[in-house]
């Protein structure tokens, strides 16, 4: 099976007819959107971080997120990842799931990976038991006692080296990877988990122009059949990625769409160039 | 493509025993099981092979000393938990077990009363609560084990979930030792105050001074080292070790990853107080005495001195570590005791800034450069 396959009950449910199977502690994305972020306010020591948001995100939507530091874009994952809590507003993933009530494992466990700014992989593991650890599984304290690693987890692992590219690195410490190779093993872990929503911070920093360009193209290939949020600084790089862009400033939503569109936008022109 | 081909290999996850740790087992078997009760039991005292009682105690000591060091390493070498309290579920273990030894004395007190001495001492007329059934030594065993689980589980809860960590986690183990101690000091809690419980007559139903009775306590504190060994060498090779590690080095990966990283440090913490506590049992039958000063503050420091000169995230290291510790510790508190503290500073500096993996690195660094 590919990495990239998708999850099979998705297309079962829909050819059956059935339009909104909802079930409590399911995602259900039966409706366009599966990100709802309303009216969401972070205050940290009076400091707005996040000013009444409002952003939605389609299912297999590619959404690029910028804006100028400290205009809220690592607040605006935190929130959605359960680090950080709302002062007040929705935060909601498909009809059901809550996030604002959820801890950051069952977030994750939900579907939604993150990508941290900083490539965030354990360095003392292998680059197969980072993988292995990230594939979706079992996640309580009584499977991991006598959890196996057989062929069909070997399998899996395989498939994702090959397509991150890191086929013969499987036994080094991951903390011996290349700056790049880094952010592709830590895609690859989030890749493994089968998530529905990828928050991507920052994928290309630090990358080559080499590198870059085959992050772009995992990307896109990623957002067919994944809802992917992009937080980056690089334009070229958006402007290759090719989706819909939201500007963030002071915790608000400043505009939104094609890049083109917002580029041309006079309070974005303000708002990068008056600083 | 054959499909056991494009399989990475799995040199960490699935190596076999070097013959190096074969050898090791075959050794610490013949020695802790054959050698040392034999010579103790069979040779005549004065003669040149035997093994005196003083050795047998220390050796059931180190071993003691030791489970509590493999303890520590589960939690601190892989959880990155430094625990500067763990002497206080090692002395709960020996005051819990210690109850059923104080029953055992039964009416050969120096009071000659049902009640331990103490008790008499103090005008009490019955048993606290508490105290009951702790003539039983299955329930005096049970509440050894169980009391300190129960105290890691609640005190774990509370720290993990706060997500105190690092420098903050290991102050508030010490206050909590240090607390314990000062109520187990006053004589109202009623566990023998400053004296703690000594003066045992017999082990279940044996003398506890034969040295039949000696041997069979040193053979089962190898039984439990061996297993707590063992045991913690699977739990950090499954699947569970390897997600405490990656909480140890990087636990926003993990949460992200879907894990709770509260279970698994509250699963490694509490097994780990337990482990103590089975130590502590151990310890009180071979040692005669338990009293409040084990819980002190400093007993838990030279705790982690043993694992860090043996070398954390070793297992192995830690029995070393406990082991060369304790001997020095012997030898230098008869020959120059004003210079133990002094010296255990020392080497605990020394150890950080030059053994960083303990005397266990070391001895791989040589055996690799032996071998190259």
């Amino acid at each position: 099976m590919s990495p990239l396959a998708p999850r099979p009950e998705e297309g079962v449910l829909e050819s059956a007819g059935i339009v909104h199977a909802a079930r409590p502690g399911v995602l259900d994305a039966s409706h366009r959107v599966i990100l709802y972020l309303e009216e969401v306010t972070v205050t940290f020591d009076g400091f707005r971080a996040l000013d009444k948001l409002t952003l939605y995100v389609d299912r297999g939507e590619l959404r690029c997120v910028i804006g100028p530091n400290g205009a809220g874009k690592t607040t605006m994952m935190d929130v959605i990842t359960g680090k950080t809590r709302p002062d007040a507003g929705t935060v909601y993933f498909g009809q059901t799931l809550d996030l604002t009530r959820m801890s950051e494992a069952q977030i994750a466990q939900a579907g939604i990976g993150r990508k941290f700014q900083k490539p965030t992989v354990f360095e003392r593991h292998s680059v197969f038991e980072n993988l292995e650890l990230a594939l979706a599984s079992n996640r309580g304290v009584r499977h991991s006692l006598f959890a196996v690693v057989d062929d069909a987890v070997r399998d899996r692992v395989a498939d994702m080296l090959r397509f991150i590219r890191l086929e013969g690195q499987a036994d080094r410490p991951a903390g011996l990877l290349s700056h790049g190779q880094k952010q592709w093993l830590e895609i690859g872990m989030l890749l493994v988990q089968n998530p529905r929503l990828l928050l991507l911070d920052e994928p290309v920093a630090g990358m080559s122009d080499d590198e870059t360009e085959r992050t772009a193209e995992l990307i896109t290939a990623l957002a067919a059949k994944h809802s992917v949020v992009v937080v980056e600084h690089d334009m070229e790089f958006i402007a290759r990625l090719g989706g819909k862009v939201t500007v963030l400033d002071e915790g608000r939503v400043l505009a939104e769409g094609s890049l083109e569109a917002v580029q041309a936008d006079p309070k974005v022109i303000e708002v990068y160039l008056g600083r | 493509m054959d499909s056991a081909l494009r399989r990475p290999a799995l040199p960490r996850l699935a190596a076999p025993w070097p013959r190096a740790s074969w050898l090791g087992l075959a050794a610490y078997g013949l020695i802790a099981f054959g050698l040392l009760p034999t010579l103790h039991l069979l040779t005549p005292v004065g003669s040149l092979l035997h093994v005196s009682d003083f050795t047998i105690t220390l050796g059931g000591k180190i071993m003691c000393y030791a489970i509590v060091a493999v303890a520590l390493d589960l939690v601190w070498g892989y959880g990155g938990i430094l625990s500067l309290g763990h002497s206080l579920f090692f002395a709960l273990g020996g005051y819990g077990f210690g109850m059923y030894l104080m029953r055992s004395i039964g009416r050969e007190g120096v009071y000659q009363s049902d009640l331990p001495d103490f008790m008499v001492f103090l005008d009490w007329k019955k048993l606290p609560w508490y105290w009951h059934g702790t003539s039983h030594a299955a329930w005096a065993l049970f509440l050894a084990l169980a009391v300190p689980a129960l105290l890691a589980a609640i005190f774990g809860l509370f720290a993990f979930r706060s997500r105190v960590k690092g420098v903050y986690f290991s102050i508030i183990t010490q206050a909590l030792t240090y607390a314990a101690m000062l109520l187990f000091f006053r004589n109202e809690t009623g566990f023998g105050g400053n004296n703690g419980f000594t003066d045992f007559k017999r082990v279940f139903g044996l003398p506890i001074t034969a040295p039949s009775t000696r041997v069979l306590l040193f053979m089962a504190t190898a039984a439990a080292l061996l297993a707590s060994v063992l045991g913690t060498r699977y739990l950090v090779r499954s699947k569970f070790g390897r997600v405490l590690t990656a909480i140890r080095d990087a636990e926003a990966r993990v949460m992200a990853l879907g894990y709770d990283p509260l279970r698994y440090k509250l699963a490694a913490w509490t097994l780990s107080a337990v482990l103590c506590a089975a130590a502590g049992a151990l310890y009180v039958p071979q040692v005669g005495i338990i009293n409040p000063s084990e819980m002190s503050p400093a007993n838990s420091i030279e705790i982690a001195i043993w694992v860090a000169v043996g070398g954390r995230g070793t297992l192995i290291g830690p029995v070393v570590g406990a082991a060369l510790v304790t001997l020095a510790k012997s030898f230098l508190t008869t020959a120059y005791p004003e210079f133990w503290l002094f010296f255990l500073g020392l080497l605990f500096i020394l150890v950080t800034l030059f053994l960083p993996e303990g005397v266990i690195g070391l001895g791989r660094r040589l055996w690799r450069k032996g071998t190259a």
